[in-house]
């Protein structure tokens, strides 16, 4: 009885979900999955992005209780012609351009060093990766002891043994900015060795083997098998390294503070939309004219990267 | 189906219940009070725990670093947030704090009830009151607080250093009265190969040390940042008064221990825990540390002293300290409970007990009393110096002029940039701007 009890209802229930599932094309199945994901993207970033471009041709502080004021390019204008954002420009400039060419060199040196196995190889890669995995403020704290004229190592380290006659590295406009570029290589080679050890891993050794029954030198083989090889990954390194450089915050705060010809553009964004100005509107435009700058430092990069691809 | 309606019927009941439960107790039942991390935080919460074993009401003192303090409440003032009930602001936030509303008027409260008449005239103008002689007041005096200076008294008092000091420089070595002497001082003590400098001073960029430090010296010297009610800074900020003020910090930044470059108030007293400095500068509040065997080992022979005079005797301290706001975006019944414990706060024996605890009282009978001028061994430097304390801006733009003042300052003392009249004078043109900008002068 409920055998057949059952055997009656399922007919009228079964068919009907079952052709409900089937309405469901593989694309809207695809767009139900994306759904969330965009949600979260429209309301986290874009909704956001779209408001901030707003401020940025207003007067307004988000602290102040009064509504944005439409100035046009008014802060543009004035960022664009203001001498000292310039200099947090140039300042930018130069610790990136610093810090990532000291980052590749010391980066792919030490890929080569640990591209073929030896006993302990293992453990060595993984200590290098150490400093990357470290939070910048923590990195920028122990750096600050650790170039303390008095009690700091690295002074001894580079051959200053009398703490009276040492440098002042976080003391000094001259100074300051290398000693940032030191910590920033220090903390991020390791991912440039990193990527440089993956494109490495995969040259074939018959490239090797041929170019070695022709004779050819280390050198020949470096230039002309090991670099164009290694160099995509390299290019997407340099990449990642750039922008990253170009929005330094946390290790700048954390050595100089900003100090010492050391504000960085993201320093100077940071001071502008909160340290005590809370100028809304300025703030987005900077940010704005950062994110332009960045997109095309990264699209020169990128047709780099593709024309040493397709070459 | 039975079963399930009554599970349901039971369930909703236990539910309509328990909000009724919540609802039955709708008074305040904590506090939550934003202060900056340090010291007289810590004994605020003692305070607090105190207050909540009488009443039953618990009051959090919420600690953040001073680098970002500022920032964190400003926040909340964006959001128009209620995290927090009551702050425990800078005097600099008046006039921002007051002009977008964030702060609720206690002049009812203060002068209705007397509290006002409590406190000393130069704290309840300072920390409380906005505009300036207005007469309305948005904030009770907590923390008194200015700069003043700790010294070793074991080297002050070394017959050899004594000798030696008098012989190079004239005059016996003793507590500075003037700042010049101050900075033979330093130079005397500064013997690198021993490891031992002059003396600390403030230099930090981040918010706004390095302005107060050098604030001591300008005030002293006869300077000022601003002239009139339209706040001329021209002329003034970078007066011959003032750059001679700047010029002689810079100097004794010549003696300060290495490292202390970007070097607030844990920095001071580090270096003179350690050893490395004969002399510092800090705000008062920070002195407990120094005056505690167990982490300074040269406490017993730590002596302390207020600001000296400039060249025309004139002394002048930096002020620091805050007072206690409540939050005007909380609920009214809030309001009323955070007024209730600043109330009970105010009161005689309370602010007895904050002096006992190490709070530096603004009460004008507890600081007079014996008991305070003896509970701590630079109470008596306090007392003196809070007799001539003098503030930064409390406008609404004091966070614009902050940075200003900060960058100028931080590149000539620590960075050597320019020249003391070329960095005024680059200050004064920008702080202008700014002051223009606003509408001042106009």
């Amino acid at each position: 009885m409920s055998q057949a009890t059952t055997g009656a209802a399922a007919p009228q229930v079964t068919p009907y979900r079952a052709a409900g599932r089937r309405h469901l094309s593989d694309r809207q199945i695809l767009l139900l999955f994306i759904l969330p994901t965009m949600i979260l993207l429209i309301c986290m970033n874009l909704i956001p992005l779209i408001y901030s471009l707003f401020l940025s041709f207003t007067e307004y502080s988000v602290i102040s209780g009064t509504p944005p004021a439409w100035v046009g390019l008014d802060n543009y204008t004035q960022i664009l012609t203001s001498a000292d954002f310039w200099a947090n420009f140039a300042t930018t400039g130069r610790f990136a351009i610093l810090s990532v060419v000291l980052e590749t060199a010391v980066g792919f040196g030490l890929a080569l060093l640990l591209r073929y196995k030896f006993r302990g190889s293992g453990i060595i890669t993984t200590l290098i990766l150490v400093p990357m995995m470290l939070s910048p403020i923590v990195v920028a704290t122990f750096w600050k002891l650790i170039f303390n004229p008095s009690y700091g190592i690295f002074n001894y380290l580079i051959g200053f043994t009398n703490p009276n006659t040492a440098p002042e590295w976080l003391g000094r406009s001259d100074l300051a900015m290398w000693a940032i570029v030191i910590v920033d290589t220090w903390m991020w080679s390791p991912f440039v060795m990193l990527l440089c050890l993956a494109g490495l891993s995969a040259i074939p050794d018959y490239l090797y083997e041929a170019a070695s029954i022709d004779r050819a030198s280390a050198w020949f083989q470096f230039r002309r098998i090991t670099l164009p090889q290694v160099m995509p990954l390299l290019l997407i390194a340099v990449l990642f390294r750039t922008i990253e450089a170009f929005k330094q915050f946390d290790l700048v705060m954390g050595l100089t503070g900003g100090g010492l010809g050391t504000e960085t553009v993201s320093v100077r964004l940071y001071r502008l939309a909160f340290q005590g100005q809370f100028d809304t509107g300025m703030s987005s435009a900077l940010a704005y004219i950062i994110l332009v700058v960045i997109i095309a430092i990264s699209n020169l990069l990128i047709r780099a990267l593709n024309r040493v691809r397709e070459g | 189906m039975l079963k399930k309606t009554l599970l349901l019927v039971v369930l909703v009941a236990l539910v309509a219940l328990g909000f009724g439960a919540v609802s039955a107790q709708e008074g305040v039942t904590e506090l939550t009070i934003w202060w900056a991390e340090w010291d007289p935080a810590n004994f605020l919460q003692q305070i607090g725990n105190e207050y909540a074993e009488e009443t039953g009401i618990t009051v959090n003192v919420v600690q953040t670093p001073w680098g970002e303090f500022y920032n964190r409440v400003a926040a909340e003032w964006a959001a128009r947030g209620n995290a927090f009930d009551m702050v425990v602001g800078d005097s600099q936030w008046l006039g921002q704090a007051v002009t977008e509303g964030h702060y609720l008027n206690l002049t009812d409260f203060l002068v209705g009830e007397g509290i006002a008449d409590t406190v000393t005239p130069a704290t309840l103008q300072y920390y409380g009151e906005y505009p300036s002689g207005s007469g309305q007041y948005y904030a009770y005096p907590t923390e008194g607080d200015a700069d003043g200076w700790a010294y070793r008294k074991d080297l002050f008092e070394d017959p050899d250093n004594m000798a030696a000091f008098e012989a190079a420089y004239g005059y016996p070595l003793a507590v500075p009265e003037t700042w010049e002497q101050l900075r033979d001082i330093a130079e005397f003590f500064t013997h690198p190969d021993e490891g031992l400098y002059g003396v600390g001073v403030y230099t930090q960029i981040d918010y706004d040390a390095i302005t107060m430090g050098y604030e001591n010296t300008m005030f002293s010297y006869g300077g000022n940042w601003w002239e009139g009610e339209d706040y001329n800074v021209l002329g003034i900020v970078n007066s011959p008064e003032n750059v001679a003020a700047l010029e002689l910090y810079a100097q004794l930044y010549d003696f300060a221990p290495p490292g202390t470059n970007n070097a607030f108030f844990a920095e001071m007293n580090d270096v003179f825990i350690n050893g490395q400095a004969a002399m510092i500068m800090n705000y008062f509040a920070f002195f407990p540390a120094l005056a505690n065997p167990e982490i300074n080992p040269y406490a017993e022979t730590t002596g302390y002293f207020a600001n000296p005079a400039g060249p025309d005797g004139q002394r002048f301290a930096a002020l620091g300290g805050q007072g206690t706001s409540v939050n005007a975006y909380i609920s009214e019944e809030r309001q009323a409970a955070a007024i209730d414990f600043l109330r009970w706060f105010a009161q005689e024996e309370n602010q007895a007990r904050w002096g006992e605890l190490g709070g530096y009282t603004c009460n004008s009978n507890v600081l007079e009393s014996e008991e305070f001028l003896s509970v701590a061994p630079f109470n008596p430097a306090f007392a003196e110096t809070m007799t001539f304390v003098k503030d930064f801006f409390n406008i609404p733009e004091f966070g614009s002029l902050l940075p200003i003042t900060q960058n100028y300052l931080h590149g000539f003392i620590v960075g050597g940039e320019g020249t003391a009249q070329e960095a005024l004078d680059n200050m004064a043109a920008e702080m202008d701007e700014v002051l223009a900008e606003a509408g001042y002068g106009a």
